[in-house]
C-alpha cells in the first residue's frame, strides 16, 4: 500500500469569533505529529475537525489534505481517517471478532482468516468469540487498535489513547501502537498532554497554548 | 318527514309515496316486496348499535347473529354501546358532515326520548316496520304499546322487540314486609334509613322511578299523557317534590350520591348496602341470582297502583347502508323462536312483545315451557301496566330534578 | 427524508387537534347547520351557565388537576430523596413499568372496590374490628369533593412522574451532588431535596404539565370514582354530547371550550405556584438548615409511595378475586364459593377484541417508533439538540395532545373526519391512537437517545460505516433495551385509549378497553374483574418482553446489561 501524506493547510478554528487554534503542518507516511496542550487548548476540536465531526457552532477555515486530495468537505466515513479514543470503545453488543470485522471493507476476501491472524498478532489468538467486556483493559486497547488497522485507513488520529492505561501498560501500548502505525506507513496525528507520549512518538511536536 | 300522519298509512301501501317520504329512498329497499328485501340482504353486514351493559343481552345478540348468518347469509355485528345516545350522536355527526347515504349505523336498539329525538330530527328511515311478515303477531290493533312509544306515534319507523315493566326487588333476609305504594315506601325509609336508593336521573331507571312516583302521587294523571304545558308543571308535580324532599335524606348516602344505572343499583344490593331496589326487567333478580350477583333470598314485588312499563324497538337510521339486512334481522327478532329464546331467564329473561293469542299452538308451547325463575313474578301477579307519559313530561321532570338536587 | 420527520410529527399532531377544536368552537357559538344552527349567537353559553351545579363541576375539575399533580409530585420527589440506593428504591424502580401499564380504568375499579364501604378493606375489618354486619352508609367512592377521584389519579400519575424523573436524573449526577452536600453536614434526604430537586424540576416540567391537563379533564376515571351530583366538567360534557336532546350539542360544544379554559387556568395557576415555591424554596435551600425534619421526610418518602403501590396492586388483586367469585356476601373477607363461570362466559368474546387491540396498538407503536427514531436520528446527525424543557423545538408540539383535553377536540375531529368522507376503520383509530402514542414514545425514547455517547457512532463512522450503517449496526442494537421499553409504553398507551377508539372507530372497532368500559356501565363487578385483568395483562406482556428480550439476546454480553 502506498500511503499518502496528511496535510493541514492554514487550518484556523474559532468559536463565537474567538480563535481557538491555528495549524499549518504536514505529516509524512509512517510519521506521527504530536499536538500538545493543556485542557481547553482546542486539542479535541482539532481532532473533531480532522475527523469530520466539528459541531456547527465552530467556524473553521483551511483544508485537510490526504495524499494531496482535499477531504475537508467529505463526511467522516468517506475521509479514510481512522480514530483511536482514550477508551477502547469496543461495541458491547458484538463479539471480539465482530468488532474486528466491523470496519473491514466489504470486499475484503476471507475475513475470518484475517481476523484470526490479527488476533494472533496482538497475542489474543482464539479470543474471537469472547464478549469484549470480559477482556482486560490492555486486551481491549489492543483489539481497538487492531480494529482500526483492519478498517484500512489512510491516516490515523489518536485522542490521548494511553491516558487511561496504568503506567506499565502504557509504555507497552505506545510501542505497539507506534510500531504498527509505522509498519503500516500511516501518517498519524496524536493529541495528548503527556510529554512521554510525544517522546515515544518520535515525530515533530507542536505546542498549543 | 313533514307528511301529515294520515299519509303514512297511504305510504305504507304505496311504494311510490314511500320513495317520496324518505330523502334517500332512491336506493332504499321496499319492505312491501319482502322477497326482494331478503334477496338484497343476502351477504350484507349489519351493524347493530345496542347498549351492551348486560352480558346476557350481549350473549343473546350473539345468538341472533349466528342464526341470521345461517338463515339469511347476513353478518350481524353488535356495536357495543354504554349509552344508546352515542348511536344518535353518530348519526347526527354523519348528517352534519353531509354523509346521507353511507351511514355506519344500520340498526339501533331504541325507545322513548332517543326515538322522539331521532324522529323529530328526521334521522330515521321508514315507514317499514308494519310490513314485516312477523309484525301481525304483535296484534297491533289490540296492543297500543306497539304503536305508541312513550305516547309518540311509532308510524312504522321502528319495530317492537322487547317489552319491559318496572318491578321492585328486595332481600327477604333483611326486609320483613315490603311496601306496596310510594307513601308506604316513604314510611319504610323512615324506619330503615340508608337502605333504599334509585338510579341517578336522567338515567332511564331513575326517570322511571320519579315518573312512577308522580303517577302514584298526582291527582290527575291524564294530563301526563299529553305534551306538557309549562303552566301546568308546577301544580301537577308539587306532590312529587314534597315526596322526594322527604325521601332523599332517608336514602342511601342520604341522597348525596346515586348509583349511575340499574346494574350499579343491583351491585349495591348484592353488596348488602341496600335492601330494596328496582329494575326495568321483571326477570332481572332471577338472572342475577343465577349469576351469583344477588343472594337467593331476593324476591320481586310491585305496587298496588300498577307499575310503569314500555317497549323497546329496532330503528333504522335514514342513512343506513344496509337497510335490507337490518329489516331482515328485525323481522327475525320478532319470530316466535327468537322471542321465546329471549324470554328464558337463563338466556336473558326479557319479555316478549308477541301476543300469545295470535300464535300457532306449537309456537305458544315454546313460551309456556319457560321456567321463569324463583325471583320472578308470574304474569298474573305483575299487576296493571302503567303507560309511559309523554317524553316532554319526562324531560321536564328530569331537568327539574337536576336543578333541585344537583350541586347542592 | 430524516429532515422531514420532526415536521411530519408536528403536522400529524397539530393538524387534527386544531381542526377538532375549530369544529367544537363553531357549535359553541351557535353554528351547526345540521341542527338548524346557522347564525352565530351566545345562546349555547347562556344555556351552559344555567346548568345546575356547573360552578361546582368546574371547581372540582380545576382542583383535582392541581391537587393530583401536587400530591403525585410530592410523593415522587420525597421517595427519590428518601430512598435512593435503598432496597425499596430498587423494588419500586422495578415496579414502575408494571404500575404504569395498569390502565386507568382498571386501576380505578380496583381502588373503588378496595375503599368502598362494602369493599375489600371494610370486609377485612368486619365484623371483628369494626362491628359492621352491614356496610356502613358512608359516602367514600363518588364523594362530592372528588377525594377518591384524586386518590385514583394520584395512584396512576405517581409511576408516570417517577419514570420521567428517573430518566431525567441520569443527566444530573445526583449521587455526587448529594455526597458533596453530605460532606458539608447535610442529612441525605434534605441534601437531595436541596441540591437535586432544583435542577430536576425544570427537566420534568412538561410531564408535570401533562399530568395537570390530564387530571383536570379525565373522563373514564371520573366516571368510576368522581362525584356524581354534579360530575366533573369533562363527564358532564360527555353526557351533554350524548343527550338525546340534540340541541344540547351546542351547549356541549361550549362546555368543551370551557374545559379547555379550565385546563389552561389550572396550568396558569400551577405556573403561578411555581413562582411562589421558587421564591420560598430559595430561602429554604440557602438557609443552611441541615438536619431538622430528616426522619419525618424519610419516613414519609418511603411510606407514601409504598401506600400508593400497595393500593394499586391490592386493587388489582381484588379484581382478580372478583373475577373468580361465586357468592360473596358482606362482611365475608373472601368469597364463599369460587367459580370459573365468569371467565368461561367471557372467553369466547375475548378473542376478537384482544386481536384488534394488539393489531392497533402494535401498528400505532411501530409507526410512532419509526417517526420518533427518524426525528431523534436527525437531531443527532444535524448536531442540534434542543435544551431540555425549553420551548425551542418543533418537537415541543409533541406535548399538545397531552395538554389539550381529549374531550375538547375529539368530537370536533369526528365531524372533520366525516366531512372528509373518511370511513371509520382501524386505520382511523390507529391514526387517533398515534396522537397519544407518539408523545409518550418520544418522552421515553428521547432521553436514552440524547444521552447515548456520540463517540460510539464516531467510532463506527471512522471505521468506514455510513451514517445509516452506524444507525442500524451500532446505535439501534445498543439502544435496544430503551427502545423496547418505549415500545412497551407505546403499547400500554394505545391499549388504554377509550375516547379516541370509541369516537374515531364509530364503535365498530371493538378493543379490550371499549368493551371493558361498555361492560362497566353494567356494573357487574365479577365481569369487570375479568375484563380489567385482561386489559391490564396485555400491556404487562409488552413490558415483560421489553425486560426479557434484551436479557435473552445479551446473555453473553456483559457490557449490554444495565446499559445504557
Amino acid at each position: 500500500m502506498t500511503a499518502p501524506s496528511l496535510e493541514f493547510n492554514q487550518v484556523h478554528i474559532a468559536l463565537h469569533g474567538r480563535t481557538l487554534l491555528a495549524l499549518d503542518a504536514r505529516v509524512a507516511p509512517g510519521e506521527v505529529l504530536t499536538v500538545m496542550g493543556p485542557s481547553g487548548s482546542g486539542k479535541s476540536t482539532l481532532l473533531a475537525y480532522a475527523a469530520g465531526f466539528l459541531a456547527p457552532a465552530f467556524q473553521a477555515s483551511g483544508q485537510v489534505l490526504l495524499g494531496g486530495q482535499d477531504v475537508t468537505a467529505l463526511p467522516a466515513e468517506q475521509r479514510g481517517i481512522g480514530l483511536l479514543f482514550q477508551d477502547p470503545l469496543l461495541f458491547p453488543h458484538l463479539s471480539v471478532a465482530g468488532n474486528l470485522r466491523f470496519g473491514m471493507p466489504r470486499a475484503t476476501p476471507d475475513k475470518a482468516a484475517k481476523v484470526e491472524t490479527a488476533l494472533a498478532d496482538i497475542g489474543l489468538a482464539g479470543f474471537g468469540q469472547r464478549d469484549p467486556a470480559t477482556l482486560s483493559g490492555g486486551q481491549q486497547a489492543r483489539v481497538a487498535l487492531m480494529r482500526l488497522l483492519l478498517s484500512a485507513p489512510q491516516a490515523v488520529l489518536l485522542d490521548e489513547p494511553f491516558s487511561k492505561l496504568d503506567t506499565a501498560l502504557r509504555h507497552e501500548m505506545r510501542q505497539l501502537v507506534f510500531d504498527q502505525l509505522r509498519g503500516a506507513g500511516l501518517p498519524s496525528l496524536l493529541v495528548t498532554h503527556d510529554s512521554d507520549d510525544a517522546r515515544d512518538a518520535g515525530g515533530q511536536v507542536i505546542e498549543l497554548s | 318527514m313533514s307528511l301529515p300522519r294520515s299519509c303514512h298509512a297511504l305510504a305504507a301501501s304505496l311504494p311510490l309515496l314511500a320513495l317520496l317520504a324518505s330523502p334517500t329512498a332512491l336506493a332504499a329497499p321496499d319492505p312491501g316486496d319482502w322477497q326482494s328485501v331478503v334477496e338484497e340482504a343476502r351477504g350484507q353486514t349489519v351493524y347493530w348499535y345496542a347498549w351492551a351493559g348486560e352480558e346476557r343481552t350481549n350473549d343473546y345478540i350473539q345468538w341472533t347473529a349466528d342464526r341470521v348468518a345461517e338463515r339469511y347469509d347476513i353478518e350481524l355485528v353488535h356495536v357495543k354501546l354504554s349509552d344508546t345516545a352515542e348511536a344518535v350522536s353518530r348519526v347526527l355527526a354523519e348528517k352534519q358532515a353531509g354523509n346521507d347515504e353511507r351511514g355506519n349505523v344500520d340498526m339501533i336498539w331504541i325507545n322513548g326520548e332517543n326515538f322522539a329525538t331521532m324522529k323529530a330530527n328526521d334521522l330515521l328511515f321508514g315507514p317499514w316496520s308494519e310490513q314485516l311478515p312477523h309484525y301481525p303477531l304483535t296484534d297491533p290493533d289490540n296492543t297500543p304499546a306497539v304503536r305508541y312509544d312513550w305516547t309518540i306515534p311509532v308510524d312504522g319507523l321502528e319495530s317492537p322487540w322487547s317489552s319491559s315493566q318496572v318491578v321492585f326487588y328486595y332481600d327477604t333476609a333483611l326486609v320483613d314486609s315490603h311496601p306496596r305504594s310510594m307513601p308506604e315506601l316513604l314510611d319504610w325509609a323512615h324506619d330503615n334509613p340508608g337502605e333504599f336508593t334509585y338510579a341517578r336521573v336522567p338515567n332511564f331507571l331513575g326517570n322511571a322511578f320519579i315518573t312512577q312516583a308522580l303517577l302514584e302521587l298526582a291527582d290527575d294523571t291524564e294530563i301526563l299523557y299529553e305534551p306538557m304545558q309549562e303552566e301546568d308543571f308546577e301544580a301537577v308535580t308539587a306532590p312529587l317534590w314534597a315526596f322526594l324532599d322527604e325521601l332523599h335524606p332517608l336514602l342511601w348516602r342520604s341522597g348525596r350520591a346515586f348509583p349511575g344505572n340499574s346494574s350499579e343499583l343491583r351491585r349495591l344490593m348484592g353488596d348488602g348496602e341496600i335492601s330494596i331496589a328496582l329494575s326495568f326487567s321483571t326477570t332481572e333478580a332471577s338472572g342475577a341470582i343465577a349469576n351469583f350477583e344477588l343472594p337467593d333470598s331476593v324476591r320481586s314485588y310491585v305496587h298496588d297502583h300498577g307499575m310503569i312499563g314500555n317497549m323497546s324497538f329496532m330503528a333504522i337510521p335514514y342513512n343506513a347502508q344496509h337497510k335490507a339486512g337490518a329489516m331482515v334481522v328485525a323481522n327475525y327478532l320478532l319470530s316466535p323462536a327468537a322471542q321465546a329464546h329471549k324470554q328464558d331467564p337463563l338466556v336473558w329473561g326479557s319479555n316478549t312483545v308477541l301476543s300469545l293469542e295470535t300464535l300457532e299452538p306449537d309456537d305458544r308451547a315454546r313460551f309456556d315451557d319457560i321456567d321463569l325463575g324463583i325471583a320472578t313474578l308470574p304474569p298474573d301477579e305483575l299487576g296493571e301496566v302503567l303507560g309511559q307519559p309523554h317524553p316532554s313530561w319526562v324531560d321536564a321532570l328530569a331537568e327539574a330534578w337536576q336543578a333541585r338536587y344537583v350541586g347542592r | 427524508m430524516l429532515r422531514l420527520a420532526p415536521w411530519l410529527i408536528a403536522a400529524l399532531l397539530v393538524g387534527p387537534i386544531l381542526a377538532g377544536l375549530a369544529m367544537a368552537a363553531l357549535p359553541a357559538f351557535g353554528y351547526l347547520p345540521a341542527l338548524g344552527g346557522d347564525a352565530f349567537s351566545l345562546d349555547p353559553w347562556r344555556a351552559l351557565m344555567t346548568q345546575p351545579g356547573l360552578a361546582r363541576s368546574v371547581a372540582i375539575s380545576f382542583i383535582s388537576g392541581l391537587a393530583t399533580t401536587a400530591v403525585s409530585l410530592a410523593v415522587v420527589l420525597l421517595f427519590l430523596a428518601a430512598a435512593s440506593g435503598s432496597r425499596l428504591d430498587r423494588w419500586i424502580r422495578r415496579m414502575v413499568s408494571p404500575l404504569l401499564s395498569i390502565p386507568h380504568a382498571a386501576a380505578a375499579f380496583g381502588l373503588a372496590f378496595l375503599i368502598a364501604p362494602s369493599g375489600l378493606l371494610a370486609r377485612f375489618a368486619s365484623p371483628a374490628l369494626s362491628g359492621w354486619e352491614r356496610p356502613p352508609d358512608l359516602l367514600i367512592v363518588n364523594d362530592p369533593w372528588g377525594l377518591s377521584l384524586m386518590a385514583g389519579l394520584v395512584i396512576k400519575e405517581i409511576p408516570f412522574l417517577l419514570l420521567m424523573s428517573l430518566a431525567a436524573l441520569h443527566q444530573l449526577d445526583a449521587e455526587r451532588r448529594v455526597a458533596m452536600a453530605r460532606s458539608l453536614g447535610y442529612r441525605p434526604t434534605i441534601a437531595w431535596l436541596k441540591v437535586v430537586v432544583p435542577s430536576l424540576y425544570p427537566l420534568i416540567r412538561l410531564p408535570v404539565f401533562a399530568v395537570i391537563a390530564y387530571a383536570s379533564s379525565v373522563v373514564d376515571v371520573a366516571m368510576i370514582l368522581g362525584p356524581t351530583l354534579p360530575p366533573t366538567l369533562a363527564v358532564s360534557i360527555l353526557t351533554w354530547f350524548n343527550d338525546p336532546d340534540l340541541s344540547r350539542r351546542f351547549m356541549a360544544s361550549a362546555g368543551a371550550l370551557l374545559q379547555l379554559g379550565v385546563t389552561l387556568a389550572a396550568l396558569a395557576s400551577w405556573w403561578g405556584l411555581e413562582c411562589v415555591v421558587r421564591r420560598l424554596g430559595r430561602g429554604w435551600v440557602a438557609g443552611g438548615q441541615r438536619q431538622r425534619g430528616e426522619r419525618a421526610l424519610r419516613l414519609a418518602g418511603k411510606a407514601l409511595i409504598l401506600l400508593a403501590a400497595a393500593t394499586a396492586l391490592v386493587g388489582i388483586a381484588g379484581l382478580a378475586l372478583n373475577s373468580l367469585a361465586g357468592v360473596w356476601r358482606f362482611p365475608d373477607g373472601l368469597p364463599q364459593t369460587f367459580t370459573l363461570q365468569h371467565w368461561q362466559r367471557a372467553l369466547p368474546a375475548l378473542g376478537g377484541p384482544v386481536a384488534a387491540t394488539l393489531m392497533i396498538a402494535s401498528t400505532a407503536t411501530l409507526l410512532a417508533v419509526g417517526l420518533v427514531l427518524a426525528a431523534l436520528e436527525h437531531e443527532q446527525r444535524s448536531g442540534r439538540q434542543p435544551a431540555q424543557g425549553r420551548l425551542t423545538s418543533a418537537l415541543t408540539l409533541l406535548y399538545l395532545p397531552l395538554i389539550v383535553p381529549q374531550i375538547a377536540f375529539l368530537f370536533g375531529l369526528v365531524v372533520v373526519m366525516e366531512a372528509l368522507g373518511t370511513r371509520p376503520t382501524r386505520w382511523l383509530v390507529i391514526f387517533g391512537h398515534l396522537l397519544f402514542v407518539l408523545p409518550y414514545v418520544f418522552l421515553s425514547m428521547s432521553e436514552a437517545y440524547r444521552r447515548f455517547d456520540p463517540r460510539w457512532s464516531r467510532v463506527a463512522l471512522t471505521l468506514g460505516a455510513t451514517p445509516n450503517g452506524a444507525f442500524w449496526r451500532v446505535r439501534l442494537p445498543m439502544l435496544l433495551a430503551p427502545l423496547l421499553t418505549a415500545m412497551a409504553v407505546g403499547l400500554a398507551v394505545s391499549i388504554g385509549q377509550y375516547l379516541p377508539t370509541l369516537l374515531l372507530g364509530a364503535g365498530r372497532v371493538p378493543t379490550v378497553t371499549t368493551e371493558a368500559v361498555a361492560l362497566a356501565s353494567g356494573g357487574n363487578r365479577r365481569l369487570i374483574g375479568v375484563w380489567a385483568l385482561v386489559q391490564a395483562s396485555l400491556p404487562l406482556l409488552g413490558f415483560i418482553i421489553a425486560v426479557g428480550l434484551p436479557r435473552l439476546l445479551w446473555t453473553n454480553r456483559r457490557g449490554m446489561r444495565g446499559t445504557p
